[in-house]
């Protein structure tokens, strides 16, 4: 079979490509997502321009990008650092719920009229319990080699079904009439929110955290540990480096920040837990973390990008009457496109010249 | 018949192949004629595996003839290689360890039936072990092999389809001494049969012995083509290298010190949970170098892990410098001053994706001044870095590179660098020079020796009988995680003794058996 | 035991959609793919099966067409890591969202409605075998079609020469390329006929089994097929066992909800999914590191004919 062009492996990777491929990614995705609008019988240049009217075009969007922006973030972080460690921690979703229910029983259980103090101890609660829950999944892979995929997974449905008991059962709010809720947070629970908008302080929390990140690969001891076992596991025995205390940390420290989503999402923006709490952050997340190559200042960028695709999402909803899963579908194309981008940064198409 | 005078079974014409910014081969002209040895001799990137995966058919030239049996021909899959009688044994065996022999002997054989024929073909098998005189029991999974028979099943698979070329690349490296005469006889038979065979290798010795011709290749260009009965060792190794070649090494007298290893009876397992070391005991002194010679696969890989604590030892004891050390973590060991260079330098040794600097802090980032409390100091690693890549040669680009861009050679100087430059008590080498070139090679062998004149201890763990017969102090020999004997002095031993206790002959029997002869 | 026949025979059709899945799933591991796209495919393939039934009123053309749905997509997956090289991880993530939200997106008009699907067609002599008969033997046509699969992939997979490339092609791909087999093409095929198996078991839900369509409605079944193929050590009868374990668990949490219980049904539901954990972690204790020996050695890793060593 004689193709008029070879492939070659790279040596390298020129800097400029870092740029290229995810930007190339996103626009091929949103020119297939384009393609598939229309056999739907809906004009892409319509969805399109609402979108992007309803996520950026004015302050109250944008505002609504940023809330979005800080799950995104803060539970980016969380999967990219397991990521980094090549642990598959596919379970953000659980996590995040699992940070929020923590926080509701801390409320419900303990609280204190002292909004400094109910910050601290939705904090802790929240990180300990998305922690552990994440922390057990990596148990089960650093003892007996359990396929973490699967038991993060199916603690997600565990997490969700756990919330529904909840929901539905000891924790439901009287007053609520017949919607199965938590009742609302008190004051003292709540985090402060910037000006008019639903931006709370969480988003202090997520690029703090990002940045607590980045020292955390680039100059500390243990963020090159990660980055070797993720790199070499072989090597990384080799160097004295304990494979399973890595796991089990690293996966305890991905769920904590995970749980801590959780938590500003109850504490700071919903005030209280409804069905569909947790609306795929956490599979939105793996999107965010391989789209930004697990790189912690560039998860905050991906997020709001991301975060404005979601807002969109909810403008066509309301204005074009296309069901929420329609993002989904785009992520997936985002998802596809960066998968196959990547490919580029390894590779290069050399055509086969007449003269050769 | 004169074999000069019969049409050549494989022509080769100015064969020239590229990769990215690297010429393999430069207008190559190969042949090989029915019933002959022609040995293609080289050093490592010369470009005799590219030649032989063009006649594969892994490869496809960009320029340049071949000719099968005098037909113009060409090979655009390994198939088509297969189909016109070019059978290639590979360095790497192309196996399925799960899978039976006759399972793999027939495995994308074209034409073969829907149903597996199994009967039919366990008794080809036989009948082909016996006219060549390669046993192996063609119901037994292949992983059940050692590396001997399975190269043996290798060759098998060749003649099953009906090979009259037979590539066999670098196949002695694997083999005890008396396995290569094995070796030597079935290529004789075959060659008797009318086969030709390529045998690829940089081994004088055979090479001097089993070829017909020999055609040298140097950075992918043919240096010459000679007959293989008249040509000497520093002939081919000049005209290999391009300069003359020393082979002498250069050894101070031993002034060997206080005992820095103690091994006590170790039993250790491998992998698979099964006994790869026995009740193994050893002692190296500081500026002294154990060599330790054996086939691959006799638990050495174990040994090397077991003694740097990578490897938990079921039983015995492992003493550093008087202090007991068995079960200690990996991290002790490193911190006792124990430095390890494993024979796979770009699975264990190194991490490829990672630069020098960062592959220097693998074996330093709990070390002052390279960390600082949680932190680590990259100034303080780029100054080490550098001044390591500077005393041990590394040619690179600069240290932000990833070291898989760097060639085999410079890994390992950067790797011995780093092993090295920290001044270890007992340096635990594996395999360290292979697959290298002359030059690094010499330097590797070199090191060893200026940290053995140091008064580190060394255990050198190799398979290149002459290496280590040429450096070791005290040699000892492995066989199945057991020691056969531990030879005094090198120089009064002979190859066939060595090879003997390699094969299991435990050495009083092996040293009388030898000097009978 | 007379109460348990219903169950069993419940366990039975409850498991059929899972053991699609995994037995597609095995045959593309087996080939050295992961496909984790699963949840996303049977998703789609359940949509495609309801809808094209629902417009021509035949279900085996719904059927088909799960499975064309089922092939295009996992050719996706196929592109994505065997000539790309792309993580199978997250290519296996993105189908299972793309799959997901496609489906819902599509479905979105088709909540509600009801179609005839394929009805129960006992077989005559077998199904009067005490105990037997009607719990095996008293279903719809898909399932017996499921037995035949398992037993021909059972005998495919050891003693055909397609078999043998199939498990040399997942173990040691570098060994097929050199006999001069596409190790490509052979991937591409098994992944994407595993990918249509998944989509049939799929439409086996929206088709057969319910009737209609409902947004998620495989609930993680996907899921416990990938979990499935590790429990049944990549061998078809044994995930037979394995699909149909936890096809009565399903049956039997039903029967509990139904005869009126104090557990609250979040409690019952989440049974699947913590027996899939069990059922993981017993299989990796009981074969620890061994476990390795039974996956095949070349799963998950991209081939490439190296350029030069």
């Amino acid at each position: 079979m004689s193709v008029p062009f070879r492939v070659e492996r790279r040596l390298d990777c020129p800097a400029w490509l870092n740029w290229a491929i995810p930007v190339g990614a996103v626009a091929t995705a949103l020119l297939a997502g384009a393609v598939l609008l229309f056999f739907l019988g809906v004009s892409p240049l319509a969805a399109y321009t609402a979108m992007f009217r309803g996520a950026l075009g004015d302050a109250w969007g944008l505002s609504e990008t940023i809330v979005k922006a800080i799950p995104l973030t803060l539970a980016g972080l969380a999967v990219g650092l397991s990521f980094t460690m090549v642990v598959w921690n596919i379970g953000a979703e659980g996590q995040i719920v699992m940070g929020a229910l923590a926080a509701v029983a801390v409320v419900r259980y303990a609280f204190v009229d002292s909004l400094p103090v109910m910050f601290v101890l939705m904090f802790l609660s929240a990180a300990l319990a998305g922690g552990l829950w994440a922390g057990f999944a990596g148990f089960l892979k650093a003892r007996w080699n359990v396929n973490e995929i699967i038991t993060t997974l199916m603690m997600n449905y565990i997490a969700i079904l756990l919330t529904e008991y909840f929901i539905y059962g000891p924790w439901r709010d009287p007053s609520s009439l017949g919607f199965p809720m938590t009742a609302p947070f008190p004051d003292a629970a709540r985090l402060p929110l910037f000006g008019g908008t639903r931006v709370h302080v969480g988003l202090v929390l997520a690029i703090l955290l990002a940045l607590l990140f980045r020292v955390l690969y680039r100059w500390t001891r243990w963020g090159f540990e990660l980055r070797v076992i993720g790199n070499n596991a072989n090597a990384a025995r080799y160097a004295g480096m304990d494979y399973m205390k890595n796991v089990l940390l690293a996966m305890f420290v991905s769920g904590a920040v995970a749980g801590i989503a959780g938590m500003t999402e109850v504490a700071g923006l919903q005030g209280r837990i409804q069905p569909g709490f947790s609306s795929g952050y956490g599979y939105t997340a793996i999107i965010v973390a391989w789209l930004a190559r697990l790189n912690p200042l560039g998860t905050i960028l991906v997020s709001f990008l991301l975060g404005a695709l979601l807002v969109g999402g909810d403008t066509l909803q309301v204005v074009m009457r296309l069901p929420l899963a329609s993002v989904q579908v785009l992520q997936g194309l985002i998802l596809f496109c960066v998968l196959g981008g990547e490919f580029f940064r390894n590779y290069r198409i050399v055509p086969i010249g007449k003269g050769e | 018949m004169d074999p000069s005078l019969q049409t050549p079974i494989v022509e080769m014409r100015g064969i020239c192949k590229a990769f990215a910014n690297v010429r393999a081969n430069v207008g190559i002209d190969f042949d090989v004629r029915p019933g002959e040895v022609h040995t293609l001799l080289g050093e490592n990137g010369a470009g005799k595996s590219t030649l032989m995966n063009i006649l594969n058919g892994l490869y496809i030239p960009d320029s340049g003839t071949i000719r099968v049996k005098g037909e113009n021909r060409r090979f655009s899959s390994p198939r088509d290689a297969i189909a016109a009688g070019i059978g290639m044994v590979h360095q790497h065996f192309m196996l399925v360890p799960v899978l039976t022999v006759w399972e793999n002997m027939i495995m994308g054989l074209p034409g073969l039936e829907a149903i597996l024929p199994k009967k039919t073909v366990v008794e080809r098998i036989r009948d082909l072990s016996t006219r060549y005189g390669l046993g192996v029991e063609p119901e037994t999974p292949v992983w059940q092999l050692s590396v001997g028979e399975q190269q043996r099943v290798e060759i098998l698979k060749m003649l099953y389809r009906r090979a009259e070329l037979l590539v066999l690349d670098e196949p002695t490296s694997v083999l005890t001494p008396q396995e290569v005469r094995h070796l030597f006889d079935t290529i004789r038979q075959m060659t008797s049969e009318g086969h030709g065979v390529v045998f690829i290798s940089h081994k004088l010795d055979e090479v001097m012995e089993i070829s017909d011709r020999i055609t040298i290749l140097r950075k992918g260009e043919v240096v010459e083509t000679l007959p293989g009965r008249k040509a000497t060792r520093e002939e081919l190794a000049e005209k290999m290298v391009g300069r003359k070649v020393v082979f002498a090494v250069d050894k101070t007298v031993l002034n060997a010190g206080e005992t820095v290893l103690e091994a006590d009876g170790l039993c250790a397992l491998n992998d698979r949970g099964l006994p790869a070391v026995r009740n193994l005991s050893l002692s190296i002194r500081e500026g002294e170098i154990l060599g330790m010679a054996g086939i691959a696969g006799n638990g050495q890989r174990e040994l090397c892990e077991a003694l740097s604590g990578l490897r938990p030892i079921q039983f015995g004891r492992v003493r550093l410098m008087g202090v007991d050390m068995t079960g200690a973590h990996p991290m002790k060991f490193i911190q006792a001053g124990v430095g390890y260079i494993p024979a796979d330098r770009k699975g264990t040794g190194l991490v490829g994706a990672m630069n020098l600097r960062e592959n220097f802090t693998l074996k330093n980032f709990w070390k002052k001044p390279y960390s600082r409390g949680i932190f680590l100091s990259w100034e303080n690693v780029a100054g080490e870095t550098g001044r390591i890549v500077e005393r041990f040669g590394v040619s690179t680009p600069g240290l932000g590179v990833p070291v898989r861009n760097l060639s085999g050679g410079n890994q390992q100087r950067l790797m011995l660098g780093r092993e090295l430059s920290g001044t270890p008590r007992l340096i635990v080498a594996m395999q360290p020079t292979w697959g290298l070139d002359v030059g690094a090679t010499e330097f590797v062998r070199e090191q060893l020796l200026l940290q053995r004149e140091r008064g580190a201890a060394v255990l050198l763990v190799s398979e290149d009988l002459e290496e280590v017969m040429a450096l070791s102090d005290r040699l000892a020999v492995i066989h199945k995680g057991e020691i056969m004997g531990v030879v005094d002095d090198p120089r009064g031993v002979t190859e066939e003794a060595l090879g003997l206790m390699m094969a299991g002959t435990p050495m009083s029997v092996a040293m009388r058996e030898a000097c009978g002869r | 035991m007379e109460i348990l026949i219903p169950i069993l025979s419940a366990a039975i059709r409850s498991g059929t959609p899972i053991l699609y899945a995994t037995l597609g799933e095995i045959l593309t591991e087996k080939a050295g793919v992961l496909n984790l796209g699963l949840e996303g495919l049977m998703l789609l393939g359940a949509f495609s099966g309801f809808s094209v039934t629902m417009a021509t009123g035949n279900p085996w053309l719904g059927l088909a067409a799960a499975v064309i749905a089922g092939m295009a997509v996992s050719a996706i997956h196929a592109f994505l890591c065997v000539s790309m090289g792309a993580n199978q991880v997250v290519s296996g993530l993105a189908i299972t969202m793309f799959g997901t939200g496609l489906s819902a997106l599509l479905g979105k008009a088709y909540v509600g409605e009801t179609i005839q699907g394929i009805g129960v067609m006992p077989i005559p002599l077998l199904g009067k075998i005490p105990i037997l008969g009607p719990v095996l033997f008293n279903h719809d046509p898909l399932v017996y079609v499921s037995y035949v699969l398992v037993g021909f992939l059972c005998w495919f997979i050891a003693s055909t020469r397609w078999g043998l490339t199939l498990r040399a092609v997942g173990e040691n791909p570098r060994a097929v390329d050199s006999a001069g087999l596409n190790v490509s093409r052979l991937r591409y095929a098994y992944t994407m006929v595993g990918g249509g198996l998944a989509a049939l078991g799929g439409a086996y839900l929206s088709v057969v089994y319910t009737q209609m369509w409902v947004e998620m409605m495989t609930a993680g079944r996907g899921w416990i097929a990938v979990a499935l193929v590790i429990f049944g050590i990549w061998n078809p009868l044994r995930a037979a066992f394995g699909s149909y374990l936890f096809g009565g668990v399903g049956a039997l949490q039903l029967r509990i909800q139904a005869a009126g219980t104090t557990i609250p049904a979040p409690l019952l539901l989440m049974l699947p999914y913590v027996l899939t954990i069990v059922v993981l972690v017993a299989i990796s204790i009981k074969k620890g590191k061994g476990i390795l020996l039974g996956a095949p050695a070349a799963l998950g890793q991209s081939f490439h004919r190296e350029e030069r060593d």
